[in-house]
């Protein structure tokens, strides 16, 4: 499979979950099981799926994590925590990410980081940035997501990880498409 | 019979002229009248010299461990709070943080709010401001309080009703441009900085008119000389003159267009030399890789004209930052002997770490030593004026994160980009020729990588991890005695948090400072010891401040923890070189303090 055919089924199969999801929360979340959002089902040239095709991080035998969620703790570190905090912790200014990627869906994340969101009123004044724009933060997408997720299951202890999996060509040669290089 | 009237006209235009003269000069005498009134607290920074001293004795070293409240006053809102009330007369004038609210108290009315005025702000700025939606108060000047909100617009507010009398938009949020600072009048200007460092903002200095808000000049920190005002022949480097286009031929191409230098800091003003003093910030991105060369006029100490703005000289503190050490801390004015002569000098604490001591007059480098121990990234600064590379520091290589490269995590670099002190203030008593300094006892690890810009995105280029200085006493902070003559520490307090709070001095012989944990303290100006402390509502990221009303001495102190002190330090840090055992080893803000904005006035029981 081509990457452009690849990106448009994954484009289908998002929005077909969206729906899916938004299908579920109209008739009743209470006895659902929530869908593994963790858990690795396949890999693909460096990078780890759940079963519902949504990335996530994966911790080797030895400790070491993979390249798209090391990445993901540089990105954040540049890009989100002057008002996350470190490592996702949150802090006196924003709330901690560490947390809403375990509690919000995939696809709101992205909607979220893309699009912004404002929230102010009596008591909060709360303003995350639309990030469509910026391609230091949009071509790490899944790299922050799955950092935040890492540290969310405290899968990933705080500071540095300690050992990566090495950067694959494939995510070496997404990352000079999507910078323009 | 038309000439007359012509005649007459010209007449009448240079007698308004000429009293639009005086009237601007009175209203500086004005200024500074009420400056050198104790009684007053008419500038953020205290005087124009930035000294932060007063000379009020009633509160002293002996009587000051009997402090009580006196009252409290709730701002409204939640964001950190940095900067201090204003006192003239009988009104007090406390601002807020986003949405830079100003209230007028009526110190003869138990602190009734006399007037409230609160801007109309898109709520877009907030995000771009980085680091909390913190703001270091308003000014006074010829009967207006002058605001410079968050969106960078300047309002100007007649002090006795509160309604507009004029505003001038400054800078576009959508590009970044924020403003976060206090503004400096003088004479009859009003002198204007920048912040947006993290997102490629061209820093620059406005001055505008008093009168009427109307442009009087810009001087930007970096571009063609007719930008920068700087003269190639008359402004001066280390005493010589800086040659054409200085601002330009240290970058590569047109990256100074995006270069940073942003002026966000306290600003400094002497009347007899008639030149104002800041810092311009770190050049953008925060890898050094991608932005070659020395990047002048970043990290630089200016003195300008105040009317022209032309630059008189300048000095480079860290030529080609590698470290984010933001060049904007306040340049504090002093008149002292140094090596037998009676010098006017400028001492300045760089987040660089060194404390550098200046002639104020020249821009001669008379000293430039470290204010904390643990600076570990340069050896020193270059004082030989015969040398080619006089004025620069020595930069050690396994600290460089130049040399080591893009990609490439430095680690244990002393200090962090906060630096050995941020913006909050220094203090300086004549009497005991002693600075007091609130620091910052933090390193970091620090990896830069490529990143590309985007107008009005955040523009970093690096990731790093911060922890308390190792080998030492595993706090963040430490609030500090300094001669600026021999460069050296005379005692030194540890704090379990970094200062960040700004310091007042007093003729009682007594040194206050807030802490993050909230505490006000205030400690012997001669040994530090400690005399008094009280836990206010919140954190404290703001400036002690004192006034006298009724013949009575009060100490004023804003409380409201957040700022760069609140996000990097709310969740604690941890240091990953220590293995994992350190990891969550060292104190959370968050266990300690919470939000909100709270002013807490302390007096002498009667």
């Amino acid at each position: 499979m081509s990457s452009m055919s690849n990106k448009i089924a994954l484009a289908a199969l998002a929005a077909s979950l969206l729906f899916g999801l938004n299908a579920a929360h109209a008739q009743s979340s209470t006895d659902e099981e929530a869908p593994d959002n963790i858990a690795v089902a396949y890999s693909e040239e460096g990078r780890y799926y759940t079963e519902d095709d949504i990335p996530t991080y994966n911790i080797g035998e030895d400790g070491s994590v993979d390249w798209m969620t090391y990445s993901g703790f540089r990105r954040y570190h540049a890009e989100c925590h002057v008002c996350h905090g470190p490592e996702g912790e949150g802090s006196s200014y924003a709330p901690a990410l560490k947390k809403s990627a375990i509690d919000m869906d995939y696809y709101d994340f992205v909607d979220v980081v893309t699009n912004g969101r404002t929230r102010v009123n009596a008591a909060e004044n709360s303003v995350m940035p639309a990030f469509g724009t910026n391609p230091n933060v949009m071509c790490y997408l899944d790299d922050i997501y799955t950092y935040l997720k890492a540290r969310g299951t405290d899968a990933v202890p705080r500071g540095r990880p300690a050992k990566k999996e090495p950067k694959s060509d494939a995510i070496r040669e997404a990352e000079n498409l999507c910078l323009g290089s | 019979m038309k000439r007359l009237l012509a005649a007459k006209r010209a007449f009448v235009l240079s007698t308004v002229l000429a009293a639009g003269g005086i009237t601007s000069a009175s209203a500086n005498e004005d200024l500074q009248k009420l400056m050198d009134d104790p009684n007053q607290w008419v500038s953020q920074t205290g005087d124009y010299a930035n000294q932060r001293y007063s000379k009020l004795d009633q509160i002293n070293k002996d009587n000051v461990g009997d402090l009580q409240v006196a009252w409290t006053f709730s701002t409204g809102v939640l964001r950190g709070h940095e900067g201090s009330p204003l006192v003239i007369g009988d009104v007090m004038y406390v601002h807020t943080p986003f949405p830079n609210i100003v209230y007028a108290l009526d110190l003869n009315n138990d602190g009734k709010v006399l007037w409230k005025y609160e801007p109309k702000q898109a709520a877009d700025v907030v995000p771009v401001m980085c680091c909390d939606t913190v703001y270091r108060g308003v000014a006074y000047g010829d009967g207006k309080i002058f605001l410079h909100q968050a969106d960078t617009k300047l309002v100007a507010l007649d002090a006795k009703t509160g309604e507009e009398v004029w505003s001038v938009v400054n800078g576009d949020p959508s590009k970044g441009e924020t403003n976060t600072a206090t503004v400096m009048p003088v004479k009859d200007k009003v002198i204007v900085g920048i912040s947006g460092g993290e997102f490629g903002v061209r820093g620059s200095v406005t001055a505008y008119n008093m009168s009427d808000g109307s442009l009087a000049w810009r001087g930007y920190s970096m571009g063609p000389d007719s930008d920068t005002l700087i003269d190639p022949e008359k402004t001066t480097h280390l005493g010589k003159p800086v040659g054409k286009d200085s601002g330009t031929n240290t970058w590569e191409g047109d990256q100074w267009k995006i270069g940073g230098g942003t002026t966000w800091g306290w600003y400094s003003y002497d009347p007899e030399l008639d030149l104002i003093y800041y810092g311009t910030g770190n050049p953008s991105t925060w890898n050094p890789a991608q932005r070659p060369g020395d990047n002048r006029w970043s990290m630089t100490i200016f003195a300008r004209n105040p009317d022209t703005g032309m630059a008189k000289w300048v000095y480079q503190m860290t030529p080609h930052d590698e470290w984010d050490y933001d060049g904007i801390n306040e340049m504090i004015l002093t008149d002292q002997e140094f090596n037998g002569e009676q010098r006017k000098l400028l001492t300045h604490f760089d987040r660089n770490g060194l404390g550098y001591t200046l002639d104020r007059d020249t821009g001669e480098l008379l000293v430039a030593e470290k204010y904390d121990p643990a600076v570990n990234w340069t050896t020193g600064v270059d004082m030989d004026p015969n040398s080619d590379t006089y004025g620069r520091p020595a930069v050690v290589a396994k600290y460089s994160t130049e040399q080591n490269g893009e990609d490439v995590n430095s680690t244990g670099i002393c200090p962090a980009a906060l630096g050995s002190k941020d913006q909050q203030p220094a203090a300086y008593s004549p009497k005991t020729e002693t600075f007091y300094v609130p620091t910052n006892h933090v390193c970091m690890d620090y990896e830069p990588f490529r990143v590309s810009y985007t107008a009005g995105q955040p523009y970093v280029g690096a990731t790093l991890s911060m922890y308390p200085a190792p080998d030492s006493h595993g706090g963040m902070g430490n609030f500090i005695a300094w001669d600026n003559i021999n460069g050296k520490i005379k005692w030194s307090i540890p704090e379990q948090f970094s200062v960040w709070s700004g310091a007042l001095a007093t003729a009682g012989d007594v040194v206050f400072y807030g802490t993050l944990e909230g505490y006000l303290k205030a400690v012997d100006a001669n040994t530090g010891e400690e005399l008094y402390k009280f836990k206010t509502p919140s954190g404290i990221i703001g400036n002690v401040m004192t006034y006298t009303h009724g013949g009575k001495q009060y100490v004023a102190i804003l409380s409201g923890v957040g700022g760069w002190a609140g996000i990097g330090l709310a969740a604690g840090l941890t240091n990953p070189n220590e293995g994992l055992g350190a990891v969550g080893g060292y104190a959370a803000l968050s266990d300690y303090t919470a939000l909100g904005g709270t002013m807490t006035v302390f007096a002498l029981p009667n």
